[in-house]
């Protein structure tokens, strides 16, 4: 690949970024209390005791957290920390009860890791992971119903995230939104994760420096709460943009904390973060370090489903699906589960052309997702199935396809019913043939004087005779013989 | 270890405890005899000693992931100073 | 004054079996040894109402002989434990309105077992102090204050409770002891005190001080009924994670055994300190002698670090603290100073809502928390504390109990200890068993030469209360001490 540069009126900068990805772990209650996690419910109505931080509350572990942060760990070829510690992270905040988040910090669940990530041209490349945690979530401070107070609502207090630290491997705007994307795909097969942006159950903070070839690290500005792949990417390069700006103007990049503001198409210093650089990290005295077993790993372990990179090279290698085709598919666990299910028994490489081009196509047309389907895996494999044996042909299966995602049919009903099957009798054919020759004989004359390119206009008018139906290497066939 | 009042400015910032101007040479004192007295701990050899955090000896217990709690927002609002609609309210944030 | 309040809980409990006088007439009997000692504050909030109702239903239990183990005895709470519909303070302004919708395990645990709750006495502000004096309403007074006519302290930080059935107007009161705030106030006032060992009593809505050190704990006239009060008060709670998921044993057993054989008595020789006035080693001699008596081994043993254990106390608790009181900040419950600022309302509402102590602990706890101090001292704190852990691990290879005592003097006058340092001297004997989580216990074992209550300590291993109250009960038997009522 190509190095991504920014080019500042006097120098070329690189770019390094690292990501911390906070992952809403998909568990019913939060991390250290019996509330529910359910989104959009009315205000403070999901919140105990614990999360509003009653006087004399405590932390109660859930389990089901710890497991699916190993599960994430082992999906992402991560460390698993035997012992483990729960930090408080002191600061004050509106939405942050406690005044303190109880994290992760010198000891984390998980350790080191790496993601490979994948480009539309076949590239690929490691990114480390450097740590996961898991940590509670603050609240939601709503800044805009009234002139002067802020409104607050713990309902997303104590949920439970699990942070995902990237080594600062990243180079490039394309290469975050990759990572960001590998990252949501394996969360989401391991099920530990539901990936959904537009809900806060993924979130970005963005580390970004730019240094010119060859020097030291630069300073790096962090950006918060990056809610979707387009942001982060437009943010990196908005703030790298920004850091080049600066230093070709002489000025020093400050260590700081800003917000992305997608509308101005700018970062800001944020200000709430301005005194909060001393967090007094220190571990938890309410809860006790969690130490596992090399067993309780192993359980999890033999657990895993399979993850995008081995469907990918399955699917390359025992399907015969193309690179390309194969991250398509194999990045969404939904895709691939309708690939398997539409492929089953028949060809790969011929299914994964129908997924991947019209059943795509007309799914973004309509704006569905393939989970909303209107034409089953079973179906689309039954299709598959008529083309491959010749009932129709390619061009036809295409208005059967689209009968079908119009009305939700089984192509067999939709071949019946509009009499789209494809002629393949000769029985059947010769009498057309025949009527093509009488009707054409001038034309027959001029061929058989050695103008052989007419051949193409017998056979196009076949199959305008056959309404599109008649099997076209079977016109050849019979043309031939007809005409020499 | 002098404790200077600059010092107690940021400690006082970092706790959220208002110290007016003139108090912060009185507490810089009071704390820097505190601390002053806690420094003997540096006469003790502790290399090789583990930090103990908690003395229970015991696991973590760990609980399922079950809704067992939440529900009552009025019970969570209650003792709030300043309500409205369902929400804690306080002066306006600038993030 | 009725004679009810100067009988034992153990006492009332026959009396109520034998019919000799009812559930209501012993609470009213308490009710008005309070009322009588109204200048003695002992309560920050006197329930009253709440008291008549409870004994109404003790003894409609008692009446059906479906009576429980405390059935008919009125205890007092310190204002730290959360209490469903009841004020609960802390002794401090910031939570001066404060109602909880919840009731704390211990107490709830009191409840079940019908005990009556009398009111939320009053405890130095968020516990910390050893005098009563940091409380925002006021301290509670000694009932010794008389034999000298001076306002004396009753300690603290459970000042209030070891005050309230040193007067006879309570048969029990719950206390919290973090660094000594059951047992010091329990020998200034003349009364018996156990901290178990950590994890014995739930935490969970008691208002926490110093989670890792934080411990619950009953404060009686005499041993057997903190051994039954503490029978009821522990149990594992899977709500704490701190607690310890152990059967409790049936404490009352372990007393009144007067046969000391075989049994192994510690005097640890850094308790011998410096400036110790002769009437405490007179104390301390003289108890262990008792014990020899009654045939245990007296054997002189070694703490070394004992003289760290108050400045790691002093950065350890602090530091916990100034993190578990970020919670009161004017945004979800108690006093607000409001101002048009976020941060101006966190600096104004906890500057004007905590009190001086309060404010000088949880800004020692930030200070050794933050960047640059963090290793010299909350890490290096954490290390003697495990030097100290350690040095006990050894001498209890060795004995059973170790005896020491409570405290270095007897009850001050109030406004007698103006500087933090040598307030803080005040839990120097037994701020080392709450650094290691053990059991230890406060029996009032003589008097002082002016006539003021003096305690002997005894510190057992983790979870073995029983030989802790075993020594205590014989204490107690040979000391004969005079109670106040």
């Amino acid at each position: 690949m190509e190095k991504f540069l920014i080019h500042g009126e006097k120098d070329d900068y690189e770019i390094v970024v690292g990501l911390e990805v906070h992952a809403q772990v998909n568990s019913q209650s939060k991390l250290f209390s019996g509330s529910s996690t359910n989104f959009g419910s009315k205000p403070n109505e999901n919140v105990s005791l614990v999360d509003a931080a009653m006087p004399g509350m405590l932390p109660v572990i859930n389990e089901f957290c710890i497991k699916q942060a190993i599960k994430s760990g082992l999906g992402l070829n991560a460390k698993i920390n035997k012992f483990s510690v729960f930090d408080r992270k002191n600061y004050f905040y509106a939405d942050l009860p406690q005044g303190y988040q109880i994290s992760q910090y010198s000891d984390p669940i998980v350790g080191e890791g790496t993601v490979e990530i994948n480009f539309p041209d076949g590239a690929t490349k490691k990114i480390g992971i450097e740590r996961i945690h898991l940590e509670q979530d603050a609240g939601k401070s709503l800044h805009d119903q009234h002139p002067s107070k802020s409104y607050i609502d713990l309902n997303r207090s104590g949920v439970a995230l699990m942070e995902i630290v990237s080594k600062p491997d990243i180079s490039s705007p394309e290469e975050a939104g990759a990572y960001i994307k590998k990252i949501r795909s394996i969360l989401r097969y391991l099920g530990t994760c539901d990936g959904n942006m537009e809900q806060g159950s993924l979130r970005c903070d963005v580390n970004v420096s730019v240094k010119k070839d060859g020097d030291p690290l630069g300073i790096r500005c962090e950006i918060k709460n990056l809610n979707s792949v387009r942001f982060v990417m437009q943010a990196i390069t908005t703030e790298a943009n920004r850091q080049v700006e600066e230093i070709e103007n002489g000025n020093e990049i400050i260590q700081e904390t800003r917000l992305f503001d997608a509308v101005k198409s700018e970062t800001r210093p944020m200000r709430s973060k301005e005194n909060a650089h001393d967090y007094r990290y220190f571990p938890d005295p309410d809860l006790i370090p969690l130490v596992l077993t090399d067993e309780y790993i192993n359980n999890i372990k033999i657990s895993l489903p399979s993850l995008p990179d081995q469907i990918r090279k399955n699917l390359v290698d025992n399907y015969g699906v193309s690179e390309y085709d194969a991250s398509v598919i194999s990045e969404e666990k939904e895709i691939s589960d309708y690939f398997f299910l539409a492929s089953k028994g028949r060809d790969g490489k011929l299914v994964s052309n129908w997924l991947t081009t019209e059943l795509f196509g007309s799914l973004n047309k309509n704006n569905l997702k393939i989970e909303d389907s209107p034409i089953s895996p079973e179906q689309l494999g039954e299709l598959v199935d008529f083309i491959s044996d010749g009932t129709i042909s390619g061009r036809i299966a295409k208005d059967v396809f689209a009968e079908m995602f119009e009305t939700k049919k089984n192509p067999s009903k939709v071949i019946d019913e509009t009499g789209l099957k494809q002629i393949s009798s000769s029985d059947d054919l010769i009498p057309m043939i025949e009527r093509v020759i009488s009707n054409n004989l001038d034309k027959v004359d001029e061929y058989k004087n050695g103008k052989e390119q007419l051949f193409g206009f017998f056979v196009g008018q076949v199959m305008k005779e056959s309404s599109g139906k008649a099997n076209p290497k079977l016109v050849n066939q019979l043309l031939k013989e007809k005409l020499n | 270890m002098p404790i200077d009042k600059d010092t107690v400015s940021k400690v006082s910032n970092l706790a959220r405890i208002k110290i007016n101007n003139n108090q912060l040479e009185k507490i810089s004192k009071e704390l820097e005899a505190v601390m002053g007295w806690i420094d003997s701990l540096s006469e003790v050899e502790t290399s090789g000693i583990e930090p103990v955090a908690n003395v229970t000896g015991q696991k973590l217990p760990l609980r399922e992931d079950k809704v067992t709690d939440g529900g009552y927002s009025d019970k969570i609002l209650n003792n709030a100073p300043e309500k409205e609609g369902g929400f804690f309210v306080v002066p306006k944030v600038i993030e | 004054m009725s004679e009810i309040v100067s009988k034992t809980i153990l006492q009332i409990k026959e009396g109520l079996k034998k019919r000799e006088y009812s559930a209501l007439e012993v609470t009213d009997a308490f009710i008005s040894a309070s009322e009588c000692n109204k200048k003695l504050n002992f309560y920050n909030t006197f329930t009253k109402e709440k008291a008549l109702e409870m004994a109404k239903t003790s003894q409609s239990r008692i009446d059906s002989g479906e009576d429980k183990i405390l059935d008919g005895i009125p205890i007092a709470i310190k204002d730290l434990f959360c209490t469903e519909g009841t004020l609960t303070t802390a002794s401090s302004k910031i939570l001066g309105n404060f109602i909880p919708n919840y009731e704390s395990t211990v107490t709830q645990n009191l409840w079940d077992a019908g005990a009556i709750m009398l009111g939320k006495v009053g405890c130095d502000e968020f516990a910390m102090g050893s005098s009563n004096e940091t409380s925002f309403f006021g301290e509670v007074i000694n009932p010794w204050s008389k034999v000298i006519n001076k306002n004396l302290s009753p300690g603290g930080s459970s000042g209030g409770s070891a005050a309230v059935v040193s007067a006879g107007a309570a048969l029990a009161a719950t206390g919290t002891d973090t660094g000594g705030s059951i047992r010091q106030p329990a020998a200034f006032c003349g009364v018996t005190g156990i901290k178990p060992t950590y994890g014995r009593c739930s935490r969970w809505g008691i208002i926490a001080f110093a989670s890792s050190l934080d411990q619950a704990g009953p404060i009686t006239k005499t041993v057997n009924d903190s051994a039954l009060m503490l029978n009821v008060m522990s149990g594992f709670d899977p709500k704490d994670s701190t607690s310890a998921n152990k059967n409790t044993p049936d404490f009352l057993k372990a007393c009144g055994n007067f046969n000391l054989k075989n049994l192994k008595v510690g005097i640890p020789k850094e308790y011998q300190i410096s400036g110790m006035s002769s009437e405490i080693i007179n104390l301390w001699e003289t108890g262990y002698g008792w014990l020899k008596d009654r045939g245990a081994d007296i054997i002189e043993v070694s703490l070394p670090h004992t003289k760290y254990a108050l400045p790691t106390y002093y950065v350890i608790a602090p530091a916990e603290a100034s993190s578990n009181l970020a919670r009161y900040d004017g945004v979800k419950y108690g006093y607000r100073n409001s101002q048009n600022h976020l941060d101006d309302l966190y600096a104004n509402t906890r500057a004007d809502g905590f009190g001086n102590e309060v404010k000088r602990r949880i800004l020692i706890g930030t200070y050794v928390l933050s960047a640059g101090y963090y290793d010299a001292y909350y890490r290096k704190a954490q290390r003697v504390r495990n030097l100290i852990i350690q040095d006990f691990n050894k001498v209890f290879k060795d004995v059973d109990v170790i005896l020491t005592p409570t405290t270095p003097s007897a009850a001050f006058e109030v406004g007698s200890q103006q500087d933090p340092i040598s307030m803080y001297m005040n839990d120097v004997f037994t701020v080392p068993a709450s650094l290691a989580g053990l059991p230890a216990m406060s029996v009032p074992s003589g008097l002082s030469t002016n006539g003021l209550p003096l305690g002997l300590q005894i510190i057992g291993k983790q979870f073995d209360e029983e030989n802790v109250l075993k020594v205590a009960s014989n204490i107690e038997d040979q000391a004969k001490f005079p109670f106040l009522n």
